[in-house]
């Protein structure tokens, strides 16, 4: 099943993301991802939330009821950019090092961290991209790994 | 008023005031405390419920009689999660709430202080909308918001959840402005372009059936579906929140579809080849299963709430819209279109007299529900405002009981509340003190509130109650008989315990027992002399008597069960 991007315009009030998930688990839909910040505008915060649902018409319009939601635009995939962060910390030894730096460079990863048998990579990238660069680093030990929310805007309207 | 500020407690009873608020329903304690305070001055009248879903369910019954807000009271933590099923039950029937809940000072909100719940998280799947105030200067703008969200769109509850603290700061009272709700935009008018396509297919239908519900009667648009309806000669079916909305009795009135509607209603939807449905939301208690329902049917579906077009059934026309918009449209756009049907009633109509709804009531036998209230009704010689519990007794007002007005039925729709109709009554005679209010009871319903008895008494609301007292949960024993090889576990109730007449009168009202058939003229007459105090008729039903039609959960409703014999061959 494909996925579908919803971009959510909502009003940064107290609640507001409790309301959005509430409405979606009760209404018995799956989510993918769900990320949420501030916009340019004052008072208003986007969501991004990807879902594969077939009911993707029955999500925006639960999700519009709710009082605090503005305005839900679904995303084209084939116009839209998008980008997911993820902090990932693998373990390191003489021997692999070189290899996880070289493999991490290669890759467009940062290394923001790295102490004597760890280091941290930073990584900003489509969701392959990331998937990718999680399985090169597996076969060195994962210490831990953490991935953001997938936040997208359309190129063109 | 003379003083520059004043206390957020003030600020709620004058808001309340300021939005026309005539009587509240509620309980009070610690954190709401302040509240009652400036509301003991008031002129809003306050009833004291003896339970806080009392209260809610009496807030309920003065909304669905009268269309409009009907406001709640309730301190924090306990108080606020006992109104978590009327805010639900009203949720469901689209009933317009306000509930405002004390809750426990802002600085020990999440350290589970004495009395603390998270009412705000608790109630927001329950609610349209619901906030926690922070400052008392915004009491008086969030009670107009509050009010507005509740009695526009598609209505329902809205809570406000304040502080003890915030009811007791200082603030000046400023008086409401402008409304800033930029997601809050319902759609009132409908698009013309849908209404012609609407139009174009009504002038194409041979056997349309207008499919209305609760929407009607909210949006008060009677008076313009009876126009629609007879000027086109187009039949109506009537769904159980939609009941009163189309005349029972006139010709084109076919009444409940349904589990247990009657068998022309459901079965003019399986025949029909457009359904014009507004204000409905295709319940799976009218559809059965989907599937099968209305399989040669192009459907109009109307309605002010989007999200209820498509989530059941897909609609060849969608309309988004208010139903009296909708309707009024729809008139325009027919204007003179002759509409050929008389097939199509003369079909139904020969349905109707081959397969009436039917019940025997033997001279001697056990009382028969149905039996005693056509005489009830024969008996009261006014428009009476009718309010059920949920269950067999429920089911058979809705088929026997002749509603011909809107707002003279009510009942708990959607959420199937036991325990709606005497709280229900009492807000509902509130509202209207010169009516007749009754409300028709199982004793199972009755058991779940019946202690606001004391609070019709003790506040003088003289409504009055029949408990159909068939000892039996009888709607579960029906189901059990049926489906569970007639097992009766914890179905059973006893008829004689409580002592129902005795109930009555210890809680101050007037008790009456009707037995048998010989009875039954004579215990109503005198109930209905009785109008200075509530007064409750025990009336000792058959508990092996079972509603008919029926089509059993998920079932088609070309398979319509019509009485006991037909049960041998499920």
């Amino acid at each position: 099943m494909s996925e579908r991007i919803l971009s959510v315009l909502v009003e940064d009030k107290p609640g507001v993301l409790a309301r959005v998930s509430s409405t979606i688990s009760r209404r018995g839909f799956n989510i993918n991802s769900l990320s949420v910040g501030p916009t340019n505008i004052e008072g208003r915060s986007k969501m991004t939330i990807v879902t594969e649902l077939d009911a993707v018409e029955q999500v925006k319009k639960q999700l519009n009821k709710l009082v605090n939601v503005i305005k839900i635009v679904e995303l084209d995939p084939s116009m839209t950019i998008e980008t997911e962060v993820l902090l990932l910390k693998v373990s390191i030894n003489k021997d692999s090092q070189t290899s996880v730096i070289e493999k991490a460079s290669l890759s467009n990863a940062t290394s923001v961290d790295v102490g004597q048998d760890f280091a941290i990579f930073e990584l900003t990238g489509s969701s392959k991209e990331l998937d990718k660069f999680e399985s090169l680093m597996k076969p060195f030990g994962i210490i831990e790994m953490v991935r953001g929310g997938r936040i997208a805007l359309q190129s063109n309207l | 008023m003379t003083k520059d500020k004043l206390s957020g407690a003030e600020l709620v009873i004058r808001g309340l005031e300021h939005i026309n608020v005539s009587t509240v329903f509620g309980v009070p304690g610690g954190a709401i405390l302040p509240a009652y305070d400036p509301l003991y001055d008031s002129p809003i009248r306050h009833i004291l419920a003896r339970h806080e879903q009392g209260a809610g369910h009496m807030a309920e019954g003065y909304a669905q009689a009268t269309g409009e807000l009907g406001v709640v009271i309730a301190t924090s933590g306990p108080g606020a999660t006992n109104l978590i099923t009327p805010l639900a039950n009203a949720l469901m029937d689209s009933t317009p709430l306000l509930a405002i809940t004390g809750q426990v000072a802002s600085d020990a909100i999440g350290n589970d202080a004495f009395q603390e719940a998270y009412t705000v998280g608790l109630s927001m799947a329950a609610t349209k909308h619901n906030y926690l105030i922070t400052d008392a200067s915004e009491i008086p703008q969030i009670l107009k918001e509050a009010k507005y969200i509740a009695t526009t769109g598609r209505p329902g509850p809205v809570l406000i959840d304040i502080p003890k603290d915030i009811l007791n700061q200082q603030a000046s009272w400023v008086e409401p402005g402008a409304l800033d709700l930029p997601g809050y935009k319902p759609t009132l008018e409908p698009n013309p372009k849908m209404v012609q396509q609407a139009s174009n297919l009504i002038k194409k239908s041979k056997k349309p059936i207008l499919y209305v519900g609760g929407g009607i009667i909210h949006s008060k648009a009677n008076t313009e579906l009876f126009d629609l309806a007879t000027k086109f000669k187009i039949p109506v079916v009537t769904t159980l929140m939609g009941r009163g909305a189309f005349p029972d009795g006139h010709e084109l009135c076919l009444e409940m579809p349904g589990m247990h509607g009657n068998y022309t209603a459901t079965t003019s939807i399986q025949n029909a080849d457009l359904l014009i449905a507004i204000g409905v939301r295709f319940d799976d208690r009218v559809t059965a299963n989907p599937s099968f329902f209305a399989q040669n049917a192009k459907v109009i579906h109307a309605d002010i709430d989007p999200a209820e077009i498509g989530k059941v059934r897909d609609a060849e026309v969608p309309i988004v819209g208010d139903a009296k918009s909708v309707i009024k449209g729809l008139i325009e756009s027919l204007d003179d279109t002759n509409l050929d049907t008389e097939g199509w009633i003369s079909e139904l109509k020969d349905m109707k007299s081959k397969f009436p709804l039917s019940y025997k009531q033997e001279a001697k036998g056990p009382l028969k529900v149905p039996y005693v209230l056509e005489e009830l009704q024969k008996l009261t010689k006014e428009e009476a405002i009718v309010v059920s519990g949920v269950g067999q007794h429920q089911m058979w007002i809705s088929q026997h009981w002749n509603f011909t007005e809107p707002n003279t039925w009510l009942n708990s729709g959607g959420l199937g509340t036991m325990g709606y109709a005497l709280p229900g009554a009492i807000g509902a005679k509130t509202a209207y003190p010169n009516k007749l209010v009754l409300a028709l009871d199982g004793d199972g319903c009755f058991q779940m509130t019946c202690q606001e008895l004391i609070t019709a008494s003790t506040e003088n609301i003289p409504i009055k109650i029949v408990v159909f007292n068939n000892g039996n949960h009888g709607m579960v024993r029906q189901w059990q008989k049926i489906f569970y090889n007639s097992k009766f576990s914890a179905s059973e109730l006893t008829h004689d315990t409580p002592d129902y007449v005795k109930l009555a009168e210890s809680m101050g009202a007037i008790g009456m027992r009707m037995m048998e058939k010989s009875d039954v003229e004579k215990v109503f007459n005198k109930m209905l002399e009785i109008n200075d105090k509530p007064v409750l008729v025990d009336c000792v039903v058959d508990p092996d008597d079972m509603v008919f039609p029926m089509v059993p959960a998920g079932g088609s409703n070309d398979q319509i069960i019509m009485n006991k014999e037909d049960l041998k061959n499920l």
